[in-house]
C-alpha cells in the first residue's frame, strides 16, 4: 500500500492512456469505413506494390521475419511484422479493427472465431481447392456458419509425457497410470495443472472419457449451442470422479503450471499430462521422454481438445488482396509450415508438412493424440461454459461442494448464460 | 532531548542577491531581459506550432473535425498567451490546464460517456461497419461451383472478369454480366499485373461481376486476382427501409433501436453496433438482482478492505515509529531501514511473491511455519480475505511508519515532559497529547491513503485475482474482489466484455470516492481548527 500523494493524477493519466487507446481517433475511424476507389487510387501506400501489417507473437516472429522477406522480394509486398503478447491479441484486435487502425492479419487461435465473428471483425478467406491441403480438424475449427476464416498453420492438444526411466511402459487406464506412478515411488504418482481457478481443458480428457462432450453437434458436424451435454450422467460422474481424486490427492489444486513443470522436469512424477510447449524442457533435463496416449478414466475413449492456431484477416483491411495471397499462396504452403513447425514444434496443419515433421517422434507422437481429439468449440457460447467450468472444478476437487449438486448448478449457470 | 530553535530564515533583501555566482547572474540577465528568452521562447513556441500543425493536418486527413478543432484552438491559446504582454499568471497556468483537461476532465467525461452506450462484446463498432461485416460474412460460395482462373482487365467501365469456362472466354464486370468475347475485341482492355492489381486492391476485391442475368446465380469475386468463385449473399440489406433480409428464410431484421438488427422473433444478427443507451448501466447495475448482489458485496468489502488497510497499517507503523523514536532503543537506524524494506519492493512483485508463499501445499507458510499444514489461505473466501489484508499490511505499513516518524519529531518534546511533571501516564501523554497533534498532519495523508486503497488493484489481482470466485453472483466476481478489480473484470477479463457496464461502475466508484473525499476533508478542517 504506497499511498501516492497525488492519487489523481495518477489514476486521471493511467486511465487516459487506456481511454485514448480505446478511443484511438474514436472520431476518425468512419474515414476508414466509406473508402470510394477514388481515394484508394490516389493513396501513396497502393500505388507502391502496399505493405501489410501482420500481429504476431515472439516466437512466431523469427520465422515469419524470413518468409515475409522471400514474400517481399517474389510479390513486391512489404509485411510488416508487429509483436504482441499472444494473450493480448485477441482484445486488442477487436478494439482496434474498428477504428481502422488494427493490423491486416493476425496470428491467433481458433477459439477466438465465434468472438471476432461476431464482433465483425474479422472476414472469411475463400481457401478453394487448397481446403483439401490441410488437415480437416483444422480447417474445420478455422469454420464458422459455414465459412472459413483464416489460415491454419498448426494444431496444438494434449498428450501424456512420460519419464521411461521411471516407468517403462504405457498406461491404459487412469488407474493403471496411477499405480504405476506409485510404484515408481516419487514424490507424485502424476502431475496435470489444476490451479486455484480450475483447468478444464486440462481435465477435458478425462471428462471425454465418462461421455461427457461440452456440447453436440448438429448434423454438419458444428457443435451447436442448444445441445449442451456438460450436465449430462456422464458429466454428474466425472463430477464424482474428481471428487475422489481430489481426496486421493492425485488432483490438486495447488498445483498450478509452474509447479507442474518444474516437479516433472526435476524427477518428481513419472507422468505429466501436458502440451507440446512443456517438451523443450522435458527434453532439457535431459529425460527419456516418452509421449503416449492418454489413458482413460471412465472407460470410454479420452479426447483432449485440439487447439489450432492460425492467421486471421481482418474485417476492415485496404489489402485484401495482398493479405490473401501472403496467407494462401504463402504461409499456407507445405515450406513455410515447416519452417514454422521447426522453431513451434506443434504439429503443422499442411497436410504434406505434416506427414513430412512426423519424421520427429515427438510431432507424430502428439499429432496421434490429436487425431482423436475434437476441436475446442469457436462458438461465442463457450465463454460462458469456460466461466463457470473451472471454477466448479476446482470447487469439487478441494472438496468444498457436493459433487453431483455443484455440477448441476453448474449447468443450470451456463444454461442461463448461454440463453441470455 | 531539547530541540534548537530553527535558524531564523535568511533575510530577504539585497545580501542575497549579491551572493549569486557570475554565471547565475548572466542568467539571470539574459533571462529578465530581452533577446535570449525571447528567442528560447520562439524557438519552444515554434516547435509546439510544428507539432500541432502535424497533428491537425493527421487529424483533418482522417476527417477527425472534433479533434482538430481541439488541437487548432488549444494552438491558438499558446499562441497568444505566450506572445502577449503581460498575462503572467495565464502563462503559468496554460499548460497545467491544458494537462489537466485532456488527462483529467476529457477522461471522465469519456468514461462517463461510455457508461451511456452498450460498448462491448457484439457492439464495439458503429452501424455501417456492423453492416459491412454482415454482408462480408455472409457471402457463401456457391456450394460445388468451381474456382475460375481468372485474368483482371482494366476497360473504360472500369475492371473486368476474363474467365474461361468450358473452352469458351467470358468476360464481364460490375454492370455487365459473364459474356462470351472474342479474343480480337480484348483490344480495347488493358491486361492487369499483379503489381497493378495490388496498386488497385480495393477495386479488385470489392469487384462483383454478375454470372448471369439472373441475380440468383450470383456473383463472381476474387480475392487473389488468381481464382475467382460464385458467391450468393444469404442477406440483403435494404438501405430505404433499413432492413436486413435473411434470403433463404425470408427472415426480416430490423433497427428496433436495441443496437443490433433484430427480428420479430427476437432473434439478433450479430455484429450489432454500438448506441446510446441511457441510464441502462445504470439502472443495470442496481436492479439486476444478481450483478446487484454482487455489487454489494463488493462494495461492502471495499470500504471494510480500505478501511481495516488504513487502520492496520497507520496502527502498526505508529507503533514501531514511537518504539525506533525512543532514544533508550539501541540500533534505531538498522531497525528503520529494514522496517522501510518492504516499502522499496515494487507491490506489484510483493503480491506475486506473497501468492507463491501463501499456496496451499508448496508456500512457505504452510510448509515452513505451520509444519506442512494445508491451510487454504487463498481459497477460502474468509482467509483469503485475511491474507489480502495481512500482505497489504505488509506493504503499507511503512508509508505509515515513514510519516508518523515524521511527525512524531515535529511534536516538541516538551509537550511531553510539561505532562509527565503533571503526573500524567505514558499512555495518556500519547491519546490526549501526541495522537491529537499527530493527527492534524497525518489526517488528510490517511485520507488519501483510504483513497488510494480503495482502488488499490495491485494487492488484490496479484495476491488473488479477486478469488475465491463468489458462486452465487451472476458476474465474474470473487471475494476478495474490490470495486476497482471488478470493473476490470467486467471489462477487461473473459471474451464477454461489457465496456458500457464497466464505465458505469467507474463512475459509481468516482462519485463514491468523492463523496468521502469531501466529507473527510471537512472533518480535518474542523481537527485542525480545533488547535
Amino acid at each position: 500500500m504506497k499511498v501516492n500523494t497525488r492519487p489523481w493524477l495518477l489514476g486521471g493519466a493511467l486511465t487516459a492512456i487506456a481511454a485514448l487507446s480505446l478511443t484511438a481517433c474514436g472520431g476518425s475511424g468512419s474515414a476508414e469505413t466509406s473508402s470510394s476507389p477514388a481515394t484508394e487510387q490516389a493513396s501513396p501506400a497502393a500505388a507502391s506494390g502496399g505493405s501489410l501489417t501482420v500481429w504476431v507473437d515472439a516466437n512466431r516472429q523469427p520465422v515469419l521475419q524470413e518468409a515475409a522477406a522471400d514474400f517481399e522480394k517474389q510479390s513486391g509486398v512489404k509485411v510488416n511484422l508487429v509483436i504482441k503478447d499472444f494473450s493480448k491479441i485477441q482484445e486488442d484486435f477487436l478494439r482496434q479493427v474498428p477504428t481502422g487502425k488494427g493490423p491486416d492479419i493476425t496470428i491467433g487461435a481458433h477459439d477466438w472465431l465465434g468472438n471476432l465473428v461476431n464482433n465483425g471483425v474479422v472476414q472469411p478467406v475463400e481457401l478453394g481447392d487448397k481446403a483439401s491441403e490441410f488437415q480437416d480438424v483444422s480447417i474445420d475449427a478455422m469454420s464458422y456458419e459455414g465459412s472459413t476464416y483464416g489460415v491454419p498453420y498448426a494444431t496444438e492438444n494434449l498428450a501424456l509425457l512420460r519419464n521411461a526411466d521411471l516407468v517403462d511402459e504405457a498406461p491404459k487406464t487412469f488407474d493403471d497410470m496411477i499405480e504405476a506412478g506409485k510404484e515408481a515411488d516419487t514424490e507424485f504418482p502424476f502431475l496435470v495443472q489444476v490451479s486455484d481457478v480450475g483447468d478444464p481443458f486440462h481435465a477435458y480428457p478425462f471428462q471425454t472419457s465418462f461421455g461427457a462432450p461440452v456440447f453436440g453437434t448438429d448434423d454438419t458436424g458444428a457443435y451447436d449451442p442448444a445441445d449442451l451435454q456438460i450436465g449430462n450422467e456422464g458429466g454428474v460422474e466425472f463430477a464424482k470422479w474428481l471428487a475422489e481424486q481430489g481426496e486421493a490427492g492425485t488432483l490438486k489444486t495447488s498445483i498450478d503450471a509452474d509447479i507442474a513443470k518444474e516437479k516433472f522436469v526435476s524427477g518428481d512424477s513419472p507422468f505429466f499430462l501436458t502440451g507440446p510447449w512443456n517438451v523443450e524442457a522435458a527434453e532439457k533435463a535431459k529425460m527419456n521422454l516418452a509421449i503416449d496416449p492418454i489413458p482413460t478414466a471412465g472407460g470410454e475413449e479420452a479426447q483432449p481438445f485440439v487447439a489450432v492456431q492460425g492467421f486471421f484477416v481482418s474485417a476492415k483491411t485496404e489489402n485484401l488482396l495482398a493479405a490473401t495471397e501472403f496467407l494462401t499462396n504463402y504461409i499456407g504452403t507445405e515450406e513455410v509450415q515447416t519452417e514454422l513447425y521447426e522453431v513451434g514444434n506443434r504439429p503443422p496443419a499442411n497436410k504434406a508438412a505434416f506427414e513430412a515433421a512426423k519424421s520427429d517422434e515427438t510431432i507424430a507422437s502428439f499429432g496421434e493424440v490429436g487425431a482423436s481429439g475434437v476441436p475446442m468449440p469457436n462458438i461465442p457460447e463457450m465463454a460462458a461454459v469456460w466461466e463457470f467450468w473451472g471454477v466448479a472444478e476446482a470447487e469439487i476437487i478441494t472438496g468444498k461442494a457436493d459433487p453431483a449438486k455443484r455440477w448441476k448448478q453448474m449447468t443450470s449457470d451456463i444454461e442461463k448464460a448461454i440463453s441470455k | 532531548m531539547t530541540k534548537t530553535a530553527p535558524e531564523a530564515p535568511p533575510r530577504h533583501s539585497d545580501e542575497t542577491k549579491r551572493k549569486l555566482s557570475p554565471a547565475a547572474q548572466r542568467f539571470a540577465n539574459a533571462s529578465s531581459t530581452s533577446l535570449g528568452s525571447i528567442l528560447i521562447k520562439i524557438i519552444v513556441i515554434a516547435i509546439v506550432d510544428a507539432t500541432a500543425v502535424f497533428a491537425l493536418f493527421t487529424a483533418i486527413g482522417r476527417e477527425a473535425w472534433a479533434i482538430a478543432s481541439v488541437i487548432a484552438v488549444i494552438t491558438v491559446l499558446i499562441n497568444v498567451v505566450y506572445f502577449k504582454k503581460g498575462w503572467l499568471p495565464a502563462k503559468y497556468l496554460l499548460p497545467g490546464t491544458i494537462f489537466l483537461l485532456i488527462f483529467q476532465v476529457f477522461v471522465i467525461g469519456y468514461t462517463g460517456y461510455i457508461s451511456f452506450t452498450n460498448y462491448g462484446s457484439g457492439h464495439n463498432s458503429d452501424k455501417a461497419d456492423a453492416i459491412s461485416a454482415l454482408l462480408q460474412s455472409n457471402q457463401e460460395r456457391v456450394e460445388g461451383s468451381p474456382g475460375y482462373p481468372v485474368k483482371v482487365y482494366s476497360g473504360d467501365d472500369g475492371l473486368a472478369m476474363l474467365i474461361e469456362r468450358e473452352g469458351q472466354q467470358l468476360i464481364g464486370d460490375g454492370n455487365d454480366a459473364l459474356a462470351p468475347v472474342e479474343p480480337a475485341s480484348l483490344g480495347e482492355y488493358t491486361e492487369l499485373t499483379f503489381a497493378d492489381l495490388l496498386g488497385r486492391q480495393q477495386e479488385v476485391t470489392s469487384l462483383k461481376v454478375p454470372v448471369s442475368d439472373n441475380p440468383a446465380d450470383g456473383t463472381l469475386r476474387t480475392s487473389d486476382g488468381r481464382t475467382a468463385y460464385q458467391y450468393t449473399s444469404s442477406l440483403k440489406y435494404d438501405e430505404a427501409a433499413d432492413t436486413m433480409t435473411d434470403q433463404k428464410t425470408g427472415l426480416v431484421f430490423k433497427d428496433t433501436g436495441v443496437g443490433a438488427f433484430t427480428a420479430d422473433d427476437g432473434t439478433q444478427l450479430m455484429p450489432g453496433w454500438s448506441i446510446n443507451v441511457g441510464f441502462d448501466n445504470f439502472a443495470r447495475a442496481f436492479t439486476d438482482s444478481s450483478i446487484r448482489g454482487a455489487l454489494l458485496s463488493v462494495s461492502v468489502w471495499t470500504f471494510a478492505f480500505a478501511l481495516l488497510s488504513v487502520a492496520s497499517t497507520f496502527f502498526l507503523g505508529l507503533f514501531l515509529a514511537i518504539v525506533f523514536n525512543d532514544i533508550r532503543m539501541k540500533g534505531r537506524k538498522i531497525y528503520r531501514v529494514i522496517s522501510i524494506l518492504p516499502y522499496a519492493f515494487p507491490a506489484f512483485l510483493g503480491g506475486l511473491v506473497w501468492a507463491g508463499m501463501l499456496n496451499k501445499d508448496f508456500g512457505f507458510v504452510n510448509q515452513v511455519l505451520f509444519g506442512g499444514a494445508d491451510i487454504p489461505w487463498l481459497t477460502d473466501p474468509w482467509l483469503a480475505k485475511f491474507s489480502v489484508l495481512w500482505v497489504n499490511l505488509w506493504l503499507g505499513f511503512p508509508y505509515m511508519f515513514l510519516v508518523c516518524t515524521g511527525a512524531l519529531q515535529s511534536i516538541p518534546q516538551e509537550l511531553s515532559e510539561a505532562a509527565t511533571i503533571d503526573g500524567a501516564r505514558p499512555f495518556q501523554i500519547f491519546r490526549l497529547i501526541k495522537l491529537p497533534l499527530l493527527l492534524v498532519s497525518v489526517a488528510p495523508l490517511l485520507i488519501s491513503s483510504f483513497a488510494f486503497n480503495f482502488n488499490n488493484f495491485n494487492v488484490i489481482y496479484m495476491l488473488t485475482e479477486g478469488g475465491p470466485r463468489l458462486e452465487d453472483a451472476g458476474l465474474n466476481v470473487g471475494a476478495t474482489d474490490i470495486l476497482i478489480s471488478m470493473v476490470y473484470k467486467v471489462a477487461f477479463v473473459g471474451s464477454q466484455r461489457d465496456y458500457g457496464l464497466a464505465s458505469a461502475f467507474s463512475i459509481i466508484i468516482f462519485v463514491i470516492v468523492a463523496i468521502i473525499s469531501i466529507i473527510s476533508f471537512k472533518q480535518t478542517k474542523a481537527l485542525e481548527e480545533l488547535n
